[in-house]
């Protein structure tokens, strides 16, 4: 346990592909319960970033920490494929196409993990199901496959089956950006709730609206560097970099 | 000398038995092509070098060399090196074997279509990559490929005629004895094959049915 300043504390992320260096020497601390969004152009890195915290996408360099563990420790393969396996049940992830498992219902998505990893009955899990797929109101459609829903339904059973690890940390990966307009507000409304019950949660996104109503910080990312960072007033109202600026031009012009 | 097939129902026992041996040896050849055939597209794809080597080789003996050839090693080869099998087991092994390999090459192309956002998905929650494979991968490339291993299987069915040369008395054999103390060639060949045919009909509807049971979770 550290204090709670640092609850996510990435230092130094770099990362490259060959000559091509996608993260530049990021650093960044979250506290918990805090809820970050990461904003910016298309290969601007912040999908990477963020796929770097629970190593879906390993860092060139640097130290990626989670409540004062290290979550990409060098360890010899074996030991560390256990380490991270345990460091992933810690950090829940959403995907922009959801990756619901086509084959199970929406209870056995919910319920699989947990049973397999923790080790829970099948009553236990079938519980912990219900009260994960009712906390994101799918509970009436626990029996339906992922075929049988809608985008935005998907979305809410990839939250549950993600919140059934009991994470400490959600990543969010463009979580909105698949669905049908009028899809999205359903999928908000469930990451507003878990906003309101504190849980800490870095979102990529490229909703500036709903950036500014949810998040306690925003950060602009471009060209593998963080460019700028504050609290959405300040930073959607007055940024103070060019780069912000005209980027922030262009999106909340769009999107208006 | 006309056809008669009034002297079928004469013989009818012997060709029961024989068509309740072809259906035992298919179920049992099915079932082991069915999972070994998982088990070598994990090995081909998956395991260290030092396996995957002598494994493709042997997959290569079972694709490149006529199963007939497979089952006289089986059968009449092993017994040199002190493995005496029963016909029936060493026509089922060597069946089961050939078509887990097809079955096989299905199957590591399904794997490799999965989307990898699922193995993304499977690991985000704590599962291990065999963990990820053994319940989220794998059970979705096998759903996509019921269809052509049905075709496969079917092609057993056919192929199971040829355990007949080691002495399995299956349906051809049994056609073909009945046909040796009858001198009737035609009458018997065709009701063995009216036999091939209905099994074939039943495979074809478990395959239909096994299909619409998975249809939803595609």
């Amino acid at each position: 346990m550290t204090d709670k300043k640092d609850f996510v504390d990435i230092r130094h992320a770099q990362k490259s592909y060959g000559n091509l260096e996608v993260l530049k020497d990021i650093s960044l601390t979250v506290e918990r319960g805090q809820i970050v969004a990461i904003i910016g152009p298309s290969g601007s890195g912040k999908s990477t970033l963020l796929r770097a915290i629970n190593d879906l996408d390993p860092l060139t360099k640097g130290e990626i920490w989670l409540d004062g563990v290290q979550v990409n420790k060098k360890l010899p393969h074996r030991q560390y494929e256990k380490h991270i396996n345990e460091m992933r049940q810690q950090i829940g992830m959403v995907f922009q196409h959801f990756n619901l498992f086509p084959h199970m219902t929406a209870r056995d998505n919910v319920s699989m993990a947990p049973k397999m990893l923790k080790g829970l009955s099948k009553e236990a899990a079938d519980k912990l199901a219900e009260e994960q797929l009712d906390k994101v109101g799918m509970l009436e459609r626990i029996d339906y496959y992922p075929s049988q829903l809608s985008g935005g339904q998907k979305q809410r059973v990839a939250i549950a089956r993600a919140l059934a690890m009991h994470p400490k940390l959600m990543l969010f990966d463009e979580a909105t950006s698949a669905l049908d307009p009028e899809l999205v507000d359903e999928v908000n409304q469930v990451m507003k709730k878990l906003a309101e019950e504190d849980m800490t949660m870095i979102i990529v996104t490229h909703e500036m609206d709903f950036a500014a109503s949810v998040c306690d910080r925003v950060l602009f990312m471009d060209q593998g560097v963080v460019v700028e960072e504050g609290p959405p007033e300040v930073l959607f109202k007055n940024p103070s970099k060019a780069r912000t600026r005209e980027f922030l031009g262009k999106h909340l012009g769009a999107t208006k | 000398m006309g056809l008669d097939f009034s002297i079928i129902p004469k013989h009818l026992d012997i060709i029961l038995l024989g068509c309740a041996w072809t259906i035992g040896i298919t179920v049992v050849a099915a079932i082991i092509s069915f999972f070994g055939g998982i088990v070598f597209a994990v090995i081909a794809l998956y395991a260290p070098w030092i396996i995957r080597q002598p494994f493709r080789l042997v997959a290569w003996v079972f694709m490149g060399t006529p199963l007939l050839l497979q089952l006289f090693l089986i059968y009449f080869g092993l017994v040199q090196i002190g493995i005496d099998l029963p016909a029936f087991v060493a026509g089922v092994i060597g069946l089961g074997l050939h078509f887990a390999v097809y079955n096989s090459e299905l199957i590591q192309t399904a794997i490799l279509s999965v989307d990898k956002g699922q193995m993304e998905a499977a690991r985000t929650v704590g599962l291990s990559r065999g963990q990820a494979l053994r319940k989220v991968v794998i059970p979705q490339a096998v759903r996509a490929v019921i269809p052509p291993i049905g075709n496969n299987m079917i092609a057993l069915l056919k192929d199971s005629a040829l355990v007949s040369v080691i002495g399995v008395s299956e349906l051809t054999l049994s056609a073909q004895r009945v046909i040796g103390k009858t001198y009737r060639p035609f009458e018997f060949y065709i009701l063995a094959a009216a036999f091939y045919y209905v099994i074939n009909l039943c495979m074809e509807w478990v395959q239909r049915k096994i299909e619409r049971r998975i249809s939803h979770s595609r």
